[in-house]
């Protein structure tokens, strides 16, 4: 199969995942939108490295992967705490950081 | 014995902060303590002299240096004090009649709950005066200035409940820091061109430099003089310095303060000498104040303003005797003391009269005191004898000095200065007569007071009478000792030194002429105020009186051509800076407040504004990144 197919379902894929979070208002799925975009790079990283026959690209891959475990952590505790004061997951309505 | 010299300046100084800092406690002894301690600086003056009469002329001039103040690379100022024969004559001038002075105080004070403060005034006055005449460099005498400066201003407005006697005090302060200036811009000019601002190096210098900078210097030196010494034109403070107490006007006008531009002038002679441009405006200045005094002196109604219209008419002379140089310097100090004695005399004299009178200074309200107040008339009636220049009294010899040296000038300057000068001392005997006519002959024309007392003229107390007793010995018989064998000019000349002029008169005529105008004004003023009846309330007058009533308008022309043009500027730089500077700041903070109120409307606080520029930076810098690629 050509390994380009894999590079154009990554770019689908982050193309999804960038207009969910600019277009969606609920916190946890903009979170999930945002978890599709790493996936979208992980796979065309993967992909890459396929295509030029060293391990570069999947090393890379999996510092995304721990990194993006670790940053799951600490976004849904901020989205909890969030809820918790506010009622609320939509980002909306944490609009306090202005003038 | 040189060690005792800053014992001179220290005795005052020390019973000035020793009454300040003293507080109440020595409120009943004060005075006394102030008027020891000047009594102590005139007896170690004496014991000074008498120490300096045993040396020859070459030797009488000593310096001690009493530590350097502010020793820089290049820069010495050093406090040391030099005491030679002008200095000394100051000295005891100072200190003898500043202690005749305390003396009367006390008694003229007795009521003035701030008395204590009054003496350590009066001290400061002489501690000042006497740095002025002892310092051995410009800056030291220029601290003393300073510190005559201070003196005045506290004692001129030491009536500061009265609202007059504070604008006077401040009115001397604000024009006798025009004359500073010329000092300190004097003595900048000596540091750059000399090198140095102590008299032995600058005068023995002098001749290496340009005559236009000698005559800058000079100028500088004049301006001061006229600032300190109350000449046109920074005459005006004068008058108004009546609003003190009669001491400190006996005090300013006859040992301290006034004579302070004499002996400036004096001492810096090694420049004028170099310096003729700057020697005619000395004597022009003299001159003309010599007459304009005089003028405002014949108006007066003030018993005090008219003395004070003497004082600026006879610092006048002494003036226009130091412009003449050589010929003149040791007749200008020679007048200058006999002045303070009759001038000390006849201010404590005028004291004296107010004191019996209720406070009453109209001449106009006084009228045949001669015989409630003998012993005041007495001395203030040699006062007058010596001032006019009645033959044989101390005014007499050293006023006819001065004319003389004035003629001795040679060619047309001579003959318009010896003429003004003798036009002077007509008018000097014109007024002099009136006032004495006007307080002390005549009927009584006494006024109840603004609370309805008769006044009750009685002699003054003894403390009072005394100094005036002594000081009417020094009007009678100083000029004479000055004049015997020409004492006090060989005393003075190794330090000013004196050369004779050629006058187209002879010494003799000289005198006859001048004793001629003091009989001719005298007759006019007693033709006028004895013979006549003299009303109560002062007639309109003639353009002349009504002009030298107020000063011949010396208020009114510095108004016009200092204050209301000096505020129309402040006005306008004000303008300037609250509309202009104050303008242009404030816009550029308003511009800058706007245009950030305006960009503060992109934080929305949306994640989703903020996710959307990201988004758009990143495609802007991948965008970026092919196109740099591809080129």
């Amino acid at each position: 199969m050509n390994p380009a197919n894999y590079l154009y379902l990554a770019a689908l894929l982050f193309t999804i995942g960038a207009s969910g979070v600019l277009l969606r208002r609920n916190a946890i799925v903009l979170f999930m939108c945002v978890e599709l975009m790493l996936n979208a790079s992980n796979l065309a990283l993967v992909t890459f490295s396929r295509m030029h026959g060293n391990l570069d690209g999947q090393i890379l891959a999996f510092f995304t992967m721990v990194v993006a475990a670790a940053e799951v952590v600490v976004g849904l505790a901020i989205i909890v705490s969030i809820f918790r004061t506010r009622h609320s997951a939509s980002v909306d309505d944490s609009n306090l950081m202005k003038l | 014995m040189n060690s005792l010299i800053p014992l001179l300046v220290a005795a005052p100084l020390a019973g000035a902060a020793l009454l300040l800092l003293g507080g109440r406690a020595l409120d009943r002894l004060g005075h006394w303590i102030a008027t020891a301690l000047a009594a102590l600086s005139f007896a170690l003056g004496l014991a000074l002299f008498a120490d300096m009469l045993g040396r020859d002329a070459e030797h009488r001039a000593v310096t001690e240096q009493l530590y350097s103040w502010i020793p820089v690379d290049g820069f010495r100022a050093d406090v040391a004090f030099q005491l030679d024969q002008l200095s000394i004559t100051f000295v005891l001038l100072i200190t003898g009649v500043g202690t005749l002075i305390h003396l009367y105080s006390v008694g003229y004070m007795a009521h003035d709950e701030r008395r204590r403060r009054f003496f350590a005034y009066l001290n400061l006055f002489l501690a000042a005066m006497l740095v002025l005449v002892l310092a051995d460099n410009y800056l030291l005498l220029y601290v003393g200035w300073e510190g005559v400066g201070l003196a005045s201003f506290l004692l001129i407005g030491f009536w500061q409940h009265k609202p007059s006697a504070a604008t006077a005090a401040k009115k001397a302060f604000v024009v006798n820091r025009v004359g500073d200036m010329g000092l300190s811009i004097a003595i900048m000019l000596m540091f750059v061109e000399f090198g140095s601002f102590a008299f032995q190096p600058v005068f023995a210098t002098a001749g290496d430099a340009s005559e236009g900078k000698l005559t800058a210097i000079g100028l500088m030196l004049l301006l001061a003089a006229c600032g300190k010494s109350a000449q046109v034109p920074l005459q005006s403070w004068l008058g108004d310095a009546m609003e003190g107490p009669t001491p400190v006007s006996a005090l300013i006008h006859a040992a301290t303060m006034v004579t302070a531009g004499v002996y400036l002038i004096v001492r810096s002679g090694a420049i004028f000498n170099l310096a003729p441009d700057a020697q005619t405006a000395v004597v022009v200045v003299g001159a003309v104040t010599l007459l304009f005094g005089a003028v405002v002196g014949c108006a007066k109604d003030d018993i005090k303003k008219a003395l004070a219209g003497s004082t600026m008419s006879q610092i006048g002379y002494m003036i226009m005797a130091a412009g003449l140089g050589p010929i003149g310097y040791a007749f200008a100090i020679m007048h200058l003391v006999t002045h303070g004695f009759f001038k000390a005399g006849m201010f404590l004299g005028a004291g004296s009269v107010m004191h019996g009178m209720n406070d009453e200074v109209n001449m106009r309200h006084y009228g045949g005191l001669r015989t409630y107040m003998p012993v005041t008339f007495a001395t203030f009636g040699l006062g007058y004898l010596a001032i006019i220049g009645f033959p044989g009294l101390s005014g007499f010899f050293s006023k006819d000095k001065i004319i003389e040296a004035a003629f001795a000038k040679g060619g047309t300057e001579g003959w318009i200065l010896g003429l003004c000068a003798l036009l002077g001392a007509a008018i000097t005997a014109f007024y002099m007569t009136r006032v004495m006519v006007l307080t002390f002959f005549g009927e009584k024309r006494w006024q109840p007071d603004a609370d309805g007392n008769e006044p009750h003229p009685h002699e003054s107390p003894k403390s009072m009478t005394v100094p005036m007793v002594v000081l009417a010995f020094g009007s009678v018989f100083a000029g004479g000792l000055f004049i015997y064998g020409n004492s006090f000019l060989h005393w003075l000349e190794p330090v000013t030194g004196h050369a004779e002029g050629d006058s187209p008169l002879s010494a003799w005529t000289v005198t006859g002429l001048a004793t001629v105008c003091m009989l001719a004004g005298a007759a006019l003023a007693w033709q006028m105020y004895g013979r006549n009846p003299v009303p109560v309330k002062a007639p309109v007058g003639s353009l002349l009186t009504r002009a030298a009533r107020r000063d011949l308008l010396q208020d009114d022309f510095n108004h016009a051509v200092l204050v209301r043009p000096g505020s129309a500027l402040a006005a306008t730089l004000v303008w300037f800076d609250s509309r202009g500077l104050d303008g242009l700041v404030n816009g550029l903070a308003a511009a800058i407040g706007g245009i950030s109120g305006r960009l503060r409307r992109i934080q929305t606080g949306y994640v989703r504004t903020y996710a959307l520029s990201m988004f758009g930076g990143t495609l802007v810098l991948v965008a970026s990144t092919l196109l740099m690629r591809s080129v």
